[in-house]
């Protein structure tokens, strides 16, 4: 019962601390009345609460930081005992003759740093004594405290150079043995906690020991403080005496712990020019040492340590820093044959970022580390870890961070190589990261063989890798995806127009592999870049490539009448007439009639057979009208047929103003302001009756249908249309036509029968005001409006 | 003093990858009033920056869906259908009252010959508006026409037309005050944006709303 042992442990701590305080309130009569026996028996029955076994570290600290308090006291006392003329030899003596031991060591390392003080004998010998004493103590947790108590007094009497203690020629190595050995002897009482007590309590033993591993450390601490420590000390004697500790303890958590520790608290400089030994110990590191966090952490280090300055990127280079993390992380993986995956791929990105930030000029670094990922992950198929995931997607965006051009990482043969242990989602989730590098860093992608690499690369978003999951894609993520890809295709850009023809070709090669499902979003680009490349070249007097012609205008309208016929395959009728009737235009700028007329030819069979919503129709008709009246290309022939089919095609739209609107829309297609070919009246005033009488029975159905004929709108949009002409000078529209039209239009208005409406009121009365505008602006215009009645507007 | 954006045929991502960054650092959310946006947005995407909930990535959003974008810059947002719009929802014109002006809005494909002054001043009657905003041509006009006036904002991403050559990306801030406004024109030319300004005053002859 948890609670009942917590409970338990409380009552023993609170006793503790009872007994601990009547005690020091003794010794602390005693002190005051300078009765040293009363204080020394006070002070070892006080410190016997320490040699309890039933309290927790947590709770057993709490004890030991009470007793530190009092034991300050008790060190100002003795040292005033000194001054009153007792011999701190004697009184050295004297503590010892406590009964028990670890009141005795506590009270002796207490006298021993007043000793020290004293320096009536050199800090070296005292400090040897006092740790070979401390070896009485054997209990773990015991000794952990009593030693961290003696490193805590003697932290600042050690025989440092420069310090008040120094001593003869070796005093330095005096100090770093003490401290070595005080570390030595704690690490391996640390270590034994491990083995005792029952199998089933490991997991609290663990913890328990977690909390003391900073007792630990502390030295290390120590040790990274000393000022005589100089490179070469470290180097042959600092370093590798701690790693032979950490080796052979042989334990998890103390390896773990203490190399991570090593790295934290000595200096980078240090690190760098200690590398082969520090990383030698690694792979004899117990096989469950979670390695890779503190070799990860070690060449982050190094990384930020050599962003610092450029000065001392010469002593990367003279200690050969990348080859031997390399190697080092070679034989860890090797050592500990069981490692996960996760842990590999850690270690390789660690690498990676240390080479990109240290050598940014050596690719090959990068690929040779990328290339270790590749053989650490052969053979095992897909990654499925999470963890191992996210770190492949983090190794892979290091070198698109760094260099914020992705033409760089495709130089990385291994690149694509990582990228096929991806699993399918997130290989479309690097790719879109991908290219949103491109977007963001404006990169532009100039050439044939860097398209094909990069599409090599996003491969996860232009096709199918698995098509047994397609239906679980979700339709949002997957838009979303397609859009980035034709996004991407806008920055494919180059000014060299062989080159960018090859590049569309490269484009379009990948994308028609993309099914019915991705066309939709991938053409349009790729047919408006293409389109893009034809007025480039269109300005051209001659083909700059000679007579092979191999990026001629005519070849592009070639491939332009592929990619849009792919799109049959979807089918997305509407998409692909409009995109029929933009090269159309563009083959009209070229002068290419043929071409021109066939991309027509397209459209209109498109219309017939495949647009039947009545609405499509209606914009489709916009689109064909509007598009053919801008076509100056055809000869009388091919536009006599295209006209014919387009006006026959607006009388058959399915509503009756449709019909009237489509049909006074292609009046325009016989009547060209900038062409003089193409002034035809007369089949304009054809276009504007036959919409008059669709408007006219479009008045009627309404009357048989609805009882009230409709409004009056179309007769004044249709009145707008003859002004239009009028004004165009045809003389087709005379004066008797406009005002009989404007007088249909107020008889209409009057009826009881037609149904009101205010905005076609509104329009009437605007076109009026209109007349009455031109009327009255003088000069030619206005001669022509002369003749023009205006009853009672 | 009324702040009215007007812009339209971005084209994203057909014929462009997104509106200019010079543009996006110009339009900062709460100083427009109004957006009236002609049509030809293109593609609509739901849910942009799924890397972020995925892998927890720091990834800057990019691919904002350009309906989302303009509705952050002012939530008063004002759409026409443009042909290539997927969104079916937008209508093909529509009126506005703002202060002492009417506008109208319409993409402009409906209208042949595309562009065409006489023609769009006809819309302008038929939809009785002072100020009649279209797009289609990518072409940045502003004519004073019957004291009322047609606008065109031209690309906001300088999107390929078959209609106009060398499309510079455009776009159009209207500052209506009173019986006055001042049109100006933001235009990128070789990465410099270009400001114009234009001046009309609404005259008697046109119907007050």
């Amino acid at each position: 019962m948890m609670t009942g042992v917590a409970e338990d442990e409380d009552k023993w701590l609170a006793a503790g601390i009872a007994g601990l305080q009547q005690n020091a309130f003794y010794m602390h009569r005693a002190m005051d009345s300078n009765n040293l026996r009363d204080a020394l028996k006070y002070s070892a029955q006080m410190l016997s609460e320490l040699r309890t076994s039933k309290l927790s570290p947590h709770k057993y600290y709490e004890l030991y930081m009470r007793a530190f308090d009092e034991l300050r006291k008790l060190e100002m006392f003795f040292k005033e005992e000194t001054r009153r003329g007792c011999s701190i030899v004697d009184l050295y003596e004297l503590v010892q003759h406590a009964g028990n031991i670890l009141p005795r060591l506590y009270l002796l390392c207490t006298v021993g740093s007043v000793y020290i003080k004293s320096k009536e004998a050199p800090a070296k010998d005292i400090l040897k004594d006092l740790v070979e004493m401390c070896r009485g103590i054997q209990h773990p947790l015991r000794g952990l405290f009593l030693r961290s108590y003696l490193s805590q007094l003697s932290r600042d009497k050690l025989p440092d150079i420069g310090s008040e203690y120094e001593g003869d020629a070796d005093t330095i190595t005096d100090a770093v043995e003490f401290v070595i050995q005080n570390f030595t002897e704690m690490n391996k009482l640390w270590v034994r906690m491990q083995h005792q007590g029952p199998a089933r309590e490991k997991e609290r033993r663990e913890k328990e020991r977690s909390e003391l591993r900073d007792l630990v450390g502390k030295n290390l601490h120590v040790l990274s403080q000393i000022e005589g420590i100089d490179l070469d000390m470290y180097k042959d004697t600092v370093l590798p005496r701690i790693l032979e500790q950490v080796v052979n303890c042989k334990d998890e958590i103390a390896q773990y712990y203490l190399m991570d520790c090593i790295i934290q608290v000595f200096p980078d400089e240090y690190h760098l020019q200690t590398l082969e030994v520090l990383l030698s110990a690694f792979p004899q590191l117990q096989a469950s040492v979670d390695i890779k966090t503190v070799l990860s952490q070690l060449m982050e280090r190094l990384a930020s340590y050599a962003a610092l300055s450029s000065e001392v990127l010469p002593e990367f280079l003279q200690v050969e820093a990348f080859s031997k993390l390399n190697s080092a992380i070679g034989k860890v993986i090797e050592a500990q044959p069981d490692m996960p995956v996760v842990g590999a791929v850690t270690l390789c990105s660690s690498l990676l970022k240390f080479s990109l930030h240290v050598h940014p000029d050596r690719l090959d670094y990068a690929d040779q580390v990328l290339g270790s990922c590749v053989k650490q992950l052969s053979g095992k198929g897909k990654i499925e870890d999470s963890k191992a995931t996210k770190q492949i997607v983090a190794l892979l965006s290091a070198p698109l961070e760094k260099y914020n051009n992705v033409v760089t990482a495709l130089k990385l043969s291994n690149y694509p190589c990582v990228m096929e242990y991806l699993d399918n989602e997130t290989n479309k989730v690097m790719a879109t990261v991908i290219i949103q590098n491109i977007m963001k860093n404006n990169t532009h992608i100039s050439t044939a063989d860097k398209v094909e690499a990069l599409f090599e690369l996003i491969k996860g978003l232009i096709k199918d890798l698995d098509e047994t999951l397609h239906d679980e894609v979700d339709e949002d993520d997957f838009k979303e995806e397609q859009c980035s890809v034709a996004r991407l295709i806008q920055m494919l850009h180059n000014e060299d127009p062989e080159e960018m023809f090859k590049i569309i070709c490269v484009v379009k090669k990948h994308i028609l592999t993309g099914g019915p499902k991705r066309l939709s979003f991938t053409v349009p680009p790729l047919v408006f870049n293409s389109l893009k490349l034809v007025r480039r070249l269109q300005g051209q007097e001659e083909n700059p490539f000679g007579d092979d012609e191999s990026t001629s205008t005519k070849k592009i309208f070639q491939l332009l009448n592929q990619i849009v016929e792919a799109l049959s395959s979807i089918p997305a009728p509407d998409l692909a007439l409009r995109l029929y009737l933009q090269c159309a235009e563009a083959a009209n700028d070229c002068d290419l009639e043929p071409v021109a007329y066939e991309f027509f030819t397209q459209a209109y069979i498109i219309y017939e057979e495949e647009i039947s919503d009545s609405r499509a129709q209606v914009t489709a008709m916009h689109l064909i009208i509007g598009t053919l009246q801008r076509m100056h290309v055809f000869g009388v022939e091919n536009r006599d047929t295209l006209t014919h089919k387009a006006t026959g095609y607006s009388a058959k739209l399915l509503k009756k103003p449709d019909q009237c609107r489509a049909v006074y829309a292609c009046s325009h297609l016989f009547w060209v302001d900038d062409q003089d070919n193409l002034k035809d009246g007369e089949r304009v005033l054809l276009c504007l009756k036959r919409a008059l009488r669709i408007a006219n029975a479009a008045q009627q159905m309404s009357n048989a249908t609805r009882g009230s004929t409709g409004s009056v709108m179309l007769f004044v949009e249709i009145l707008n249309k003859y002004i239009y002409f009028f004004e165009k000078g045809n003389p087709q529209i005379t004066v008797a036509s406009i005002q009989s039209l404007m007088e249909l239009i107020t008889t209409e208005m009057q009826s009881d029968t037609t149904t009101q409406d205010p905005a076609a009121d509104a329009f009437f009365a605007s076109t009026l005001r209109y007349i009455q505008f031109q009327k009255q602006k003088g000069g030619a215009i206005s001669e022509k409006y002369g003749t023009i009645k205006l009853s009672d507007s | 003093m009324v702040l009215v954006l007007a812009l339209g045929d971005l084209h994203v991502p057909h014929r462009a990858p997104d509106l200019p960054a010079k543009f996006k650092s110009m339009l900062v959310p709460g100083k427009i009033q109004h957006i009236i946006c002609t049509g030809n947005l293109c593609i609509k995407v739901v849910n942009p920056c799924r890397i972020e909930q995925l892998l927890s990535l720091r990834c800057e959003c990019l691919a904002e869906e350009v309906h989302d974008y303009l509705k952050t810059l002012c939530p008063d947002l004002h759409i026409t259908r443009g042909e290539y719009d997927e969104e079916t929802r937008y209508p093909e014109t529509k009126t506005l009252t703002i202060g002492q002006f009417k506008l109208g809005l319409c993409h402009g494909h409906q209208v042949i010959p595309w562009g065409d002054l006489d023609s769009l001043a006809m819309l302008q009657r038929q939809l009785d508006v002072d100020i009649l905003v279209t797009g289609h041509t990518h072409q940045f006009t502003a004519y004073k026409h019957e004291g009322g006036v047609v606008i065109n904002p031209g690309s906001a991403t300088g999107a390929y037309s078959s209609i106009t050559y060398d499309v510079n990306p455009s776009f159009v801030l209207m500052d209506i005050d009173g019986l006055r406004v001042v049109v100006y024109v933001y235009e990128l030319i070789d990465g410099e944006v270009k400001v114009d300004k234009i001046d009309f005053k609404k005259t008697t002859t046109t119907t007050a709303h």
